[in-house]
């Protein structure tokens, strides 16, 4: 595949490190992390890239935003995953910025682990409105700021929370840096 | 003055050392070769590749060496290798049809195109001991002809043309992969028939005899069985077409069931379907009973016996997994125990 | 490292299946998550979910320290961690302190588990509905619906006839005031351990095909009745041989005449404490490591 960057440099530390930081991340909702090792595509950043890198393969059907099209090559020889025709088949997905999280699958009752996992790229994980998180993970609570969320996102939120034990999780990238809101965490504008 | 033990690490290299010398045995006795096994203990080795789901022959004779005859060890040993193998490609399914048969019979029609074909059975021998083996004496010389090329209709086609057995539906579906996916329910037959091909021969026997002997009786006669060689095919997505990777051998079975029919459904005979790796005959009939049994909510038979609940069955088929829970019990649970003796001082205190 | 196999035994394939479980199971505390179980070069019920786990998260500079029953020197405990050392070239510990990730099997350590510390359980039996239910069909849909009246109606039993409740180990808890999960067979001494614990927690069922995870500070209650609260039983007397009155004891026999010694289960934590010059009645001053 010519004109196409490569992968992780070394594809077992890398993800083993990403992976770890993804976990870090989802285990301790608004915690930062920061990851490296990979040249992404455009539009992708280095954190979107590397958690796709990490996560997804020939098993996971994978819907991506259109407008982040020019990085298909990449990740279809990268990662290999089948893509979804419809974001409700998806088991992983991209989008820039936040996609409309009813259209994606939210699993149910009997299998709530069969929901969607977007990563959602943002132009910043600083310097946003303040959101305070509490819930599994936070001692007490914790603060994030993510440049890029709609202003509506501690309603869209809720609706999301009500749907537990269904529900859909988020890994949010930008530039080096992920978090991840797990469909338990309560967001209020802080 | 009490010193707490110590020392787990050399008693374990101390116990495989000794597992090795045993497992030699008698140095004046010549040590057994890989060769003899895979060629002399022939069924031993089908069993080992069925149950531990790798077609290898020489790989399991090293694992029935390894593991000193004990079959679900080698099964065992030969699934944790296979499980490290990268995947290639998925076969296409074989087609028994174009079997290159060693052995064909069918109990219910006396004869049929093709014939019957007996093989190298044990059906009809006498179960003496035989003190001429022991001695190591010549083979007999084996009568040999030419392959005369007949094609071997399988007896279920011969039965569906008339309509009288349930047609055999064919899917483009992927089948499900349990090496791969959990078990989940309703499991769908094609990973229930992988369940019962990776089963452990002696509890399908065992079911399987249940269902005849009244417990969920299916009345099954023995359509075909058919053993032989069959081709393995893969179709490379960039060849866009078939190629044939070698040969493997099975035993197919397939019952036939009497069926008095349903609201929906005039009666009929149903299958009952079995397909295992090597020479594998009592297995391969054991899982096709049991397939059959596992298929009583699809056509609408009373639940009654073990053989037809599918999770009770499903669970409990895989010798590895049975073997290391029973066997597990070996490790130390004194935590657990001590947490059992207190309770138990405490509630006779308390009744007291 | 062993030649000819991945960095910590797993394909990276089957790694990634495995964290994607993972990621779910910390999403949905106390939920069983399935996944695609391997078969391990060890026996299943022997630890294979836990090493599962552990090899899936396992990395370079990880300190892996790994128990059975409280003690890294029990067989089993031994025989896993030379797995990892071998496959993973990892560093391993006894301390519980220098640990990064801790795979156990049947004990918390008595040491309060760190903010950047991961406990990885091994669970023969994660539904911890099995003895009362035994369709898994129908316990997945109990599960479904946050009914738990089977077990409430046990607990009341045995409080009806025993004028308690009768379960010393593998005490059902309940996760997030949602789940109804096994905590794997602990001792119910444990079960206050995994409340609010600050490490990560993660359990790995091999055989039985299931993940399942508590994020860290998660309420973890152990099921109980207000006029009837949760006990936890231990032994009524010190440590033996370092004198503590806080830990969970091992009773060792030590003749045929009835002769009983109880001693902290959690070696790591009774060896430190004798370091520091705590003696118990049977013990002895032991020069610091």
């Amino acid at each position: 595949m010519i004109g196409l960057t490569a992968g992780f440099a070394d594809p077992v530390q890398d993800a083993q490190r990403c992976f770890r930081s993804v976990l870090d991340a989802m285990s301790r909702p608004g915690r930062i992390a920061t990851v490296a090792g990979v040249a992404p595509p455009a539009p992708l950043c280095v954190a979107s890239a590397a958690v796709l890198l990490t996560l997804i393969d020939h098993e996971t059907t994978f819907w991506l935003d259109p407008a982040a099209g020019a990085a298909n090559a990449w990740i279809a020889f990268h990662c290999g995953a089948p893509s979804a025709d419809m974001p409700r088949d998806a088991a992983f997905a991209f989008s820039l910025g936040l996609a409309d999280l009813t259209r994606f699958n939210a699993g149910n009752h009997e299998g709530p682990e069969t929901s969607a996992t977007i990563v959602v790229q943002l132009p910043s994980l600083t310097g946003g409105a303040p959101l305070r998180l509490s819930g599994p993970g936070l001692k007490d609570s914790a603060t994030i700021a993510p440049l890029g969320l709609p202003a509506d996102f501690p309603a869209i939120w809720r609706r999301n929370r009500g749907l537990f034990p269904a529900g859909i999780d988020l890994i949010l990238c930008a530039g080096n840096t992920l978090a991840a809101l797990p469909r338990t965490v309560q967001v209020e504008e802080a | 003055m009490y010193v707490t033990v110590k020392g787990g690490e050399k008693a374990i290299d101390a116990a495989h050392a000794w597992l090795a010398e045993e497992r030699r045995g008698d140095r004046s006795v010549p040590e057994l070769s890989i060769d003899q096994i895979a060629e002399q203990l022939g069924r031993s080795v089908d069993r080992v590749m069925g149950e531990g789901s790798c077609y290898d022959r020489g790989l399991a004779a090293l694992a029935i060496k390894q593991s000193q005859g004990d079959l679900i060890e080698a099964a065992f040993l030969l699934r944790a290798y296979r499980t490290t193998l990268p995947r290639f490609a998925h076969s296409l399914p074989v087609n028994t049809s174009a079997m290159r048969a060693e052995r064909r019979i069918s109990a219910i029609f006396k004869d049929l195109p093709g014939g019957q074909i007996l093989g190298p059975t044990y059906d009809y021998t006498h179960r003496l001991l035989d003190f001429a083996l022991a001695a190591g004496g010549p083979v007999p010389q084996v009568p040999v002809a030419e392959p005369d090329g007949a094609v071997l209709p399988r007896v279920p086609d011969i039965l569906g043309r008339e309509g009288l057995l349930e047609p055999d539906v064919s899917s483009d579906a992927v089948p499900g992969d349990l090496t791969r996916e959990p078990l989940m329910f309703p499991a769908g037959r094609d990973v229930r028939l992988q369940a019962l091909a990776r089963g452990d021969e002696g509890f399908l026997l065992a079911l399987g005899y249940s269902t005849q002997r009244g417990y969920g009786g299916s009345h099954p006669f023995a359509g075909e069985i058919r053993m032989g060689e069959v081709a393995v095919e893969i179709e490379p997505a960039e060849l866009g077409f078939a190629i044939d990777i070698g040969d493997i051998v099975v035993t197919e079975c397939q019952m036939v069931n009497q069926f008095k029919g349903s609201k929906t459904v005039p009666a009929q005979f149903t299958r009952g379907y079995g397909l295992v790796f090597g020479f594998s005959e009592r297995k391969a009939m054991a899982m096709a009973l049991v397939d059959r049994a596992m298929r009583a909510a699809e056509l609408g038979e009373e639940l009654t016996a073990p053989a037809q609940n599918v999770e009770f069955v499903l669970y409990h088929s895989d010798n590895i997994e049975a073997t290391g829970f029973t066997e597990h019990l070996k490790l130390p649970h004194y935590v657990d125990f001590q947490s059992e003796l207190q309770n138990v001082r405490r509630m006779r205190e308390a009744a007291e | 490292m062993t030649e000819g196999y991945n960095f910590a035994y797993l394909d990276e394939q089957t790694k990634r299946m495995i964290r994607r479980a993972l990621l779910k199971a910390v999403a949905i505390p106390g939920h069983q998550v399935p996944f695609g179980s391997r078969e391990m070069p060890l026996p299943y019920g022997w630890g294979t979910g836990g090493i599962q786990v552990t090899a899936s998260i396992l990395g370079t500079n990880d300190v892996l320290k790994v128990i059975d029953q409280g003690a890294d020197d029990t067989t089993n405990a031994v025989s896993i961690r030379r797995f990892f050392a071998r496959t993973a070239d990892v560093a391993t510990t006894t301390h519980t302190a220098d640990a990064t990730v801790i795979q156990t099997r049947h004990r918390i350590p008595e040491k309060t588990l760190r903010d950047n510390q991961i406990i990885v359980y091994q669970v023969p039996q994660p539904e911890p509905l099995y003895r009362l239910e035994s369709s898994r069909v129908e316990t997945r849909r109990m599960h479904g619906l946050a009914d738990y009246g089977l077990m409430h109606v046990k607990l009341y039993e045995d409080v009806a006839r025993f004028g308690q409740i009768s379960i010393s180990y593998d005490y059902p808890v309940l996760v997030n005031q949602r789940y109804l999960m096994s905590p794997s067979p602990i001792p119910a001494f444990d079960n206050p351990k995994m409340d609010r614990m600050p490490a990560l927690q993660l359990f790995g069922a091999g055989r039985e095909k299931r993940i399942y995870a508590i994020p860290p500070w998660t309420a973890v209650r152990s099921l109980d009745f207000d006029d009837h609260p949760f006990r936890a039983i231990n032994a009524s007397e010190p440590c033996g041989l370092c004198g503590a009155t806080d830990s969970y004891l091992d009773e060792v026999v030590i003749d045929d005449r009835g002769g009983r010694l109880f001693v902290c289960s959690d070696t790591d934590h009774c060896a430190e404490r004798r370091a520091a010059g705590h003696i118990g009645k049977d013990g002895f001053a032991e020069a610091a490591e």
